[in-house]
């Protein structure tokens, strides 16, 4: 990922977009920063009065007036609680702030996800788009912690060079020379921290990525006793997080010591010019005391500008993550045809070309211009070969992904001319790979469908039971409201198949696709569905990518894929007798069986056994 | 000798203290500890050099402004030369602390990441299935940086803060111990009321991290099961699970926020009373002669350094409470004991060879769930390949599990060679036992990489025989980029069948004496089915090969056929003998075969 170099300018860009978002509560931690600013500078004030007015004569003549301290030390409390509710005001806000704009942001980058098309989920690794939507959002707002602090460390300054200048020009001068060169070493330090930061940030994502990845790999690391090496890799990207880490350390290490000894030798500074001027009788000893206090009291806010800058790297790394994500274009769009039929519908494809793009932006063809049609009510069986692109044709039906040339039509409409929400309507799709929601069995079949809810869960039972799957279900401790867990840990392989069937079948689509979706069920299960599905579904149209003799004896026709091309379309029979590469794969099993039987006599694990057929 | 089979949940048992979980945490990462004393010391000398200006104000005042003689400018700028040398000595003290602390935390907690990551590694699968995959990847992700960021940052405050606050007290006692004791008692509330306030801002922030888990899980569905929400259209519902997931964070990481700017404030309150108290009883005391203006001054300055301190700890201490649950839950993992425990060098080395599988009474039953397989009680001799059928539900999965030692038995004995699989070392099991899964995961790199995984220094003509073996080379060839196309993630390049065909050839690769294939070959068309049959069956030659079947071709390429039923071996024998007596295997048989020839 090419990244910009950071800019102090880009900074305050991301600054004024999260304004532009939460005005209201950024008021609120300015208005809280302004009294916190005001009233930090007043302390010293009221103090130098105190000193001058009360303390000073106190301590010359011995003799304590008790209504001048009761006064002096009144308004020095009322100041400390006006400080304090700027205090309160400004961190509430600013939290409010921080965590606002990251749910906020978090929304919208899980809504993009939800819109981008799959073509681009599939150039992004799930590590980095889980990073996006965490750690970069996080670290984008960040800076809104310190931010109106530092607001505050602003309006302290101008507050106070106003009090050293009524208190003493000379002295002044040494405070309006110490705060400029405080803000030259900030931002000298924020050329070189933004590239340590970005590196730092970029292996935090890096880090996450392997976590993810070999978690999820987590049975094949054990099955294969790669735990060990596993290790090694993450180590590996660990320790180069550690070590980008030290030089952000290094960094800091130089910044923070510098940024506290400047203001001390400021007030060091001031010290000496002071005594000389009191000596000189230019100015007196309250004055000098209330500039060095003045100085003791920014010494520590002061570095507030510092944590600001030194966030904003960060928030302009994070940024440019997120916008990426939020600028990403190619979303499918949507036409505003309707689709009229009801009952089965009519899909045909014609000429459609489609092809796979990986990482690096090669382009794989999975399909090459496939035509065929399927009548309303047929059942149509896709054959051929692993990879030979029927998972692809499945895929084009539910417009996961669209054809790069040709096109998909239902009903004789263009799949793209449809609006959003009626190709759902009116097709489902069981997937080779089931994917189950962290929800109950009712949840995962009715997905929140509230036409789906009746009182009695009249229509989830009966998809279940088309689908095989109400006896499990029933057995399941607290039935269909059961919590089948993350990815549906808790269910089999064929549990999580029968309940993607049910979720399909329970929405009576007018096209079904099955993409080998009973390949995790017992035969007799199988069959079972398949009778039910003959005789449950004669409202729909049926495409079904199969490989079993069973399956394929469901359709009315047979089209046959080889290398991502239609090679063959027609009946099963007509198929099998006109083409030898069908014979070969659908009735490779029978023939298997007996070859198996021939042989018999002689052992099938004899040193003469044909091991590549 | 039993087990009980029990899934621990991570973290599970009494939540330890924070002083615990400190100390069990610099226990893991001896790094924390690697040249502190250095690094305090360095920390002393730093934070003693804070001193010097409320030091050279008193002077400055009493020797040169109000010097006895009137103000005498030129006795202060010699003391003044020398504290401007203080004050940088004591910068290039801070960056070495900073620098030093940096390495020693980064340093320590590489160390905790790595081995919490190995950790999880080592924790049963069902222990793995307790907690989200995206909880896992958190705590050693997102905690790890939490604690980093504290140590770094809130850390090295701590440290100093609580240096500056004891040198603070030990020089205001020597300008005035009735002000010292007056700022004391202004400060005594805080320091008691301290520990509650902590406790209800850590409860606040256990609540965040909790919620940061949920969204991470929320986020993930939506990002891995995106084409299943596409399919199905339910964006809006998906979206309405995570904004709910976002919302719940962001309420509990706003409820932690305002207890800590409160807690916070009540410390500047506190602070700016002190002053306005050290102003009250030191005039009083001045205009007794008790004191000079210089002292006062100075102390004045000392309560900015004494004020500083406890408004930083306080806001420290709040970070620290973020960071110990950070790093209690890193720990939960590492602490989590590895129920399927790798003996380690005290366990046995099987010898190469075909091996001899014994289930001795063995039983199991998922933590809180039935009984699933009922004291299996066989042998199964080398060499021999053996598949396992039965319907869905009936225990096959489990049988093949316990086999592969991805778990334990509850009751019983797997032996290997008559070697209990407990007491096999990880190293040889792996090695000798492969399973190869429904569904293989691949990773996000090329074919051969992930071919390789069983064997790294595999070389590619050793992958590309493998493939050949298998009856796979026109398969092979046939991709454009052969061995390098690169499979996306988690495989998603290819097809289930694809991924199937290449978890088979790492299988083949890896060379085990013991090959466990659970419906291996599911997602493969027929044609190449039979031809990996073949292949397997020439390759099994000399190993022990046991399969779980759900197909008719592979019950009956076996030497003989297991049968369970409900968690019970019910059948055994070569599958023509099984099909004669008419049992539960004549059974399914009879359904395959009509399912084959309909």
């Amino acid at each position: 990922m090419s990244e910009r170099p950071y800019t102090l300018r880009r900074g305050l860009y991301v600054v004024g977009q999260g304004i532009r978002r939460a005005p209201a509560t950024f008021a609120v931690a300015v208005v809280g920063s302004f009294l916190y600013g005001v009233m930090t500078a007043g302390t010293a004030w009221v103090l130098g009065r105190v000193t001058a007015q009360v303390i000073t004569p106190t301590f010359r003549t011995r003799h304590l007036d008790v209504g001048a301290l009761g006064r002096g030390v009144g308004l020095m409390a009322a100041v400390v609680l006006v400080l304090v509710v700027g205090v309160v005001l400004r961190r509430v806000a600013a939290g409010r702030m921080m965590y606002d704009l990251g749910a906020l942001y978090r929304r919208e980058v899980t809504a993009q996800y939800l819109r981008l098309p799959l073509s681009w989920h599939a150039r992004h690794p799930t590590g980095q788009l889980l990073s996006n939507a965490n750690a970069d959002v996080e670290a984008t707002w960040q800076v809104f912690g310190p931010l109106p602090m530092a607001i505050g460390v602003v309006v302290m300054l101008v507050v106070a060079s106003v009090a050293m200048v009524l208190a003493d020009p000379v002295l002044a001068l040494i405070g309006l020379g110490v705060f400029p060169v405080v803000f030259v070493v900030n931002v000298l330090f924020q050329r070189s921290m933004s590239p340590r930061a970005t590196l730092a940030q970029q292996l935090r994502a890096d880090v996450s990525d392997v976590a993810h990845e070999s978690f999820e790999a987590a049975v094949l690391v054990k099955a294969m006793g790669r735990e060990a090496a596993e290790t090694r890799r993450f180590a590996a990207v660990s320790h180069r997080l550690r070590a980008a880490n030290v030089e952000v350390g290094r960094m800091r290490g130089v910044f923070d010591p510098l940024m506290e000894a400047i203001p001390s030798l400021g007030v060091l500074a001031v010290l000496g010019v002071g005594a000389s001027r009191v000596a000189s009788g230019a100015t007196t000893a309250a004055d000098v005391v209330q500039v060095a206090y003045l100085f003791s009291l920014l010494a520590f806010p002061v570095r507030a500008l510092g944590w600001v800058l030194g966030e904003l790297p960060r928030s302009v790394v994070g940024w440019e993550r997120v916008d990426a994500v939020l600028r990403a274009e190619g979303a499918l769009g949507y036409g505003d045809t309707a689709l009229r039929g009801a009952g089965a519908a009519a899909v045909a494809f014609a000429h459609v070309d489609y092809a796979h793009v990986d990482a690096e932006g090669r382009a794989l063809p999975a399909l090459q211009d496939v035509t065929f049609e399927v009548a309303p009510g047929r059942t149509v069986a896709v054959v051929g070969p692993t990879g030979s692109g029927k998972s692809t044709l499945a895929a084009l039906l539910l417009r996961l992904v669209d054809p790069d040339r040709g096109v998909v039509t239902l009903d004789g409409v263009d799949l793209a001319a449809l609006p959003q929400g009626a190709l759902a309507r009116a097709v489902a799709l069981v997937a080779q790979q089931t994917f189950v929601f962290d929800d109950s069995v009712r949840g995962n079949i009715t997905l929140g469908d509230p036409a789906l809810h009746d009182d009695d869960d009249r229509r989830v039972w009966a998809a279940l039971r088309l689908a095989q799957a109400d006896d499990f279900v029933a057995a399941l401790p607290h039935g269909l409201d059961t919590a089948v867990g993350e990815r549906g840990t808790t269910l089999s392989g064929g549990q999580r198949q029968r309940l993607a069937l049910a979720r399909a079948l329970v929405r009576r689509p007018r096209l079904l696709v099955l993409d080998d979706a009973t390949s995790a069920v017992d035969p007799h299960v199988e069959a079972a569905i398949l009778a039910g599905l003959r005789a449950g579904t004669q409202g729909a149209t049926v495409l079904l990518v199969a490989h079993r003799k069973a399956t394929i004896a469901l359709a009315d026709t047979v089209v046959h894929l080889e290398h991502g091309r239609v090679v063959g379309q027609g009946t099963h029979a007509d198929l099998s007798a006109r083409s030898a590469a069908y014979r070969n794969l659908v009735d490779a099993y029978e023939r298997e069986a007996a070859e198996r039987a021939d042989g018999q006599r002689a052992p099938v694990l004899g040193p003469d056994a044909e091991v590549s057929a | 000798m039993s087990v009980t089979a029990q899934a621990r949940h991570i973290g599970a048992g009494a939540v330890p203290g924070m002083l615990a979980t400190l100390r069990r945490g610099v226990q893991f990462s001896p790094e924390l500890r690697q040249g502190l004393g250095v690094t305090l010391l360095l920390a002393v000398v730093a934070t003693a050099g804070r001193i010097v200006v409320p030091f050279a104000v008193q002077q400055t005042i009493d020797r040169g402004l109000r010097a006895p003689g009137g103000p005498d400018a030129r006795a202060v700028s010699g003391l003044l030369v020398g504290a401007a040398v203080l004050v940088a000595l004591t910068a290039v003290c801070a960056f070495f602390v900073n620098l030093r602390l940096f390495r020693a935390t980064e340093g320590g907690l590489a160390t905790l990441r790595i081995g919490a990551f190995r950790h999880v590694h080592d924790l049963s699968v069902l222990t793995q299935n307790t907690e989200r995959r995206g909880s896992l990847v958190s705590r050693v992700t997102s905690d790890v940086d939490t604690i980093s960021n504290f140590v770094q940052f809130g850390g090295l405050l701590l440290i100093m803060s609580t240096l500056q606050l004891s040198v603070a007290t030990a020089l205001m006692l020597v300008y005035s111990p009735l002000l010292t004791a007056v700022v004391w008692a202004c400060f005594l509330p805080v320091f008691l009321l301290a520990r509650p306030m902590q406790r209800s801002v850590s409860a606040a922030y256990g609540a965040v991290r909790e919620r940061v888990g949920g969204v991470l899980s929320a986020v993930s569905e939506s990002v891995v099961g995106a084409s299943t929400i596409r399919a199905y259209a339910v964006e809006r519902r998906t979206a309405q699970r995570v904004d709910a997931a976002v919302e719940a964070h962001r309420k509990a990481a706003v409820r932690a926020q305002t207890r800590v700017a409160l807690t916070f404030s009540a410390g500047v309150l506190v602070s700016g009373l002190v002053s306005v108290m050290v102003v009250l009883v030191g005039t009083w005391r001045g205009a007794n002669g008790h004191l000079t203006l210089g002292e006062l001054l100075a102390f004045l300055f000392l309560v900015q350094l004494f004020t500083g301190p406890v408004q930083v700890g306080t806001e420290v201490l709040n970070e620290m409470q973020n960071a110990v649950a950070g790093w209690r839950r890193v720990l939960a993992v590492v602490d989590t004991p590895a129920d399927v425990a790798d003996p380690g060098d005290t366990g046995v080395l099987l010898p190469r060879g075909p091996i001899t599988v014994r289930f001795d009474h063995v039983s199991y039953a998922y933590p809180g769930g039935p009984t699933v397989l009922h004291d299996i009680d066989l042998v199964i001799e080398p060499a021999s390949r053996v598949a396992i059928v039965g319907e869905t539900g009936s225990g096959k999965t489990t049988f093949a599990k316990l086999l592969a030692r991805l778990m334990d038995p509850s009751t019983g004995r797997v032996l290997l060679d008559d070697v209990d699989l407990r007491r096999v070392r990880f190293s040889c099991l792996r090695e000798r036992v492969v399973l190869v899964p429904q569904e293989g995961f691949l990773f996000d790199a090329s074919l051969l990489a992930n071919v390789r995984f069983a064997r790294p220094q595999a070389t590619e003509q050793e992958v590309r025989l493998a493939f050949t073996e298998l009856g796979l080379a026109d398969w092979l060839d046939g991709l454009p980029r052969g061995l390098d196309t690169a499979v996306g993630q988690r495989g998603e390049s290819m097809s289930a069948g694809e991924r199937q065909l290449v978890a088979l050839a790492r299988a083949y690769l890896a060379d085990p004496d013991l090959l466990v294939l659970d419906e291996a070959t599911s997602a493969v068309d027929p044609a190449t089915e039979v031809r990996i049959q073949r292949a397997l069956d020439g390759l099994t030659r000399g190993r022990t090969a046991i399969s779980i079947a759900h197909r008719l071709a592979t019950a009956e390429a076996a030497d003989e056929v297991i049968v369970v039923d409900a968690g019970r071996v019910v059948e055994r024998g070569p599958a023509r003998e099984l099909v004669a007596a008419g049992g539960v295997y004549a059974r399914l048989h009879a359904s395959w075969a009509a399912a084959a020839s309909r």
